[in-house]
């Protein structure tokens, strides 16, 4: 009678899904690219940090926003390209990503990192922030990180597309990209990322860019091979 | 065992597992304070009469009389709360609702709905959670604890004043605590729609309560959705009481605090460094 009772049990806890190890083939393919635009830019602020002269003191030269930098050639940097659909999924890292708050802006502007991965944000300034990660799918929150303050630890249970700000220094405008993929890529000052590890199979390959949108594409990996997948998103002004 | 009392085991037991799997989760539409029991039913012919106006229907903050306000209704969609006693990024507890339900918000258009029963708030309360489905995942974050207050002296508004200097408090709420910081005039919150600060020299009300307590747990929480960060991590309960004490000098009050600050600086006026980008604190 028991015994049949917990035949029941563990049949439920097997049909339930038990996630298997991360899954690395031996063949291991890339997907690389660029990111470029079409369209009118909008007009790059430059940022005054008159308010906060510890800041301004760390600047030598002017300091733009960084919600559209773009480069030569139409290239758009800052750009998260990650395999949205077609692989197998995988544990968290367990590196911990750094977010630093320095000369009151983010560094990394963009901050990739998987579902459930460590996350540390720190305060290298001489001035108090507070990080206010606007989520919506996963809780926001607001805390004061004074200066010489340790980091904030942190993690994500849910993937999101999170905007975080500080308040007090209000044109500090970063990204929180939680994936539920660990193959991912932003895009370096020259729109170029690259995907590798990558087992045979048909993806399909993401570029996002907080002002640009989204485009995807398919891409098959048939071995130890490099495709290529070049993006074109559209720049609107405002 | 008798084969009939074994069958019987096997359906129980059966049943039992499709609970688990299978039943609604009941914490969403149930509320509880003190011996209270809230039950979404009765809560909702009560939010459709006295809330939805201005939180709407769907209580996503699209009430027909939503676009008058400012600030805005709450949006009880994202399950983000000002007022609670949880930590930042938690859902507030059953008790945090029907405390905002009674109190309303000073400086804002919501009333104390005092004139309700607590039965009927907290049948609200109940209606309330269902409108984000975070109150079926997530359980209410874990209360703050407030330790005793204790007295407050000269040494512990000093020490205040200085926190209030080196959490730069003043780059929001002002040098004086009128809400006229360098950082006042930008502040949005989380809609993106402009806020200012609480400024002390108003009157007695916080954003969420009156007393000495209410202001602790205010800033060690912080208001979530506002531009108001949680000190919790920053400050000791001891510091926490020393900046209560500070922030009370503040108010246009009659309290403790403010009779033995204005002794002091009846006499040693001087010897205070002013808040600001310049200032010690103390």
């Amino acid at each position: 009678m028991i015994a049949r009772f917990t035949a029941l049990v563990a049949l439920v806890a097997v049909s339930g899904g038990v996630a298997g190890p991360p899954h690395r083939a031996a063949i291991a393919g890339t997907i690389s690219g660029k990111v470029t635009y079409t369209g009118t830019l909008p007009k790059i602020r430059t940022i005054d940090m008159a308010k906060e002269p510890s800041c301004v003191t760390q600047h030598s030269t002017p300091v733009t926003s960084e919600d559209a930098v773009t480069g030569p050639g139409n290239s758009v940097r800052y750009v998260v390209v990650y395999i949205s659909a077609g692989d197998q999924g995988a544990a968290a890292s367990t590196d911990t990503v750094r977010y630093d708050q320095k000369g009151c802006l983010y560094i990394p502007h963009v901050a990739v990192m998987q579902v459930h991965q460590p996350l540390a944000v720190f305060n290298n300034d001489p001035t108090s922030h507070n990080i206010h990660p606007l989520a919506r799918v996963n809780p926001e929150w607001n805390k004061s990180q004074p200066k010489g303050a340790p980091p904030i630890r942190t993690t994500w249970d849910q993937p999101e597309f999170i905007p975080v700000k500080c308040n007090v220094h209000p044109w500090m405008h970063g990204y929180f990209v939680v994936l539920a993929t660990p193959n991912f890529s932003v895009t370096d000052s020259s729109g170029s990322f690259s995907l590798t590890g990558l087992a045979p199979g048909t993806y399909t390959v993401t570029a996002w860019h907080e002002r640009f949108g989204t485009r995807s594409q398919e891409v098959t990996i048939a071995g130890s091979e490099t495709k290529t997948a070049n993006f074109v998103l559209t720049a609107r002004p405002y | 065992m008798k084969p009939q009392t074994r069958w019987m085991w096997l359906v129980s037991a059966c049943g039992a597992v499709l609970l688990l799997l299978g039943a609604p989760p009941a914490h969403g539409q149930e509320a509880r304070v003190g011996k209270l029991a809230g039950r979404a039913a009765k809560g909702k012919p009560l939010y459709t009469r006295y809330c939805a106006g201005c939180h709407g229907d769907d209580g996503d903050a699209q009430g027909e009389n939503a676009q008058w306000m400012d600030p805005r209704p709450r949006d009880f969609t994202t399950a983000t709360f000002k007022c609670r006693s949880t930590p930042s990024g938690s859902l507030p507890t059953d008790q945090d609702l029907f405390n905002s339900v009674e109190r309303g918000f000073v400086t804002t258009n919501m009333p104390p709905w005092i004139a309700l029963t607590p039965q009927n708030r907290v049948d609200m309360v109940a209606y309330i959670k269902g409108f984000s489905a975070r109150w079926r995942t997530a359980q209410p974050g874990t209360p703050l604890t407030i330790p005793l207050e204790p007295a407050p002296t000269i040494q512990s508004i000093l020490h205040g004043r200085e926190l209030y200097q080196r959490m730069e408090c003043w780059k929001c709420h002002g040098p004086a605590g009128y809400g006229d910081g360098p950082s006042a005039h930008e502040l949005t919150d989380s809609k993106d729609e402009p806020i200012r600060p609480y400024n002390f020299s108003t009157g007695s009300r916080f954003m969420c309560g009156t007393t000495n307590q209410d202001l602790y747990r205010i800033f060690m929480t912080g208001l979530d959705g506002s531009p108001m960060p949680s000190f919790a991590d920053q400050l000791k309960p001891a510091e926490a009481w020393d900046l209560v004490h500070f922030l009370r000098t503040m108010q246009p009050l009659k309290t403790r605090e403010a009779a033995i600050w204005r002794e002091w600086v009846s006499t040693h006026g001087r010897e205070l460094k002013p808040i600001g980008p310049e200032g010690g604190g103390q």
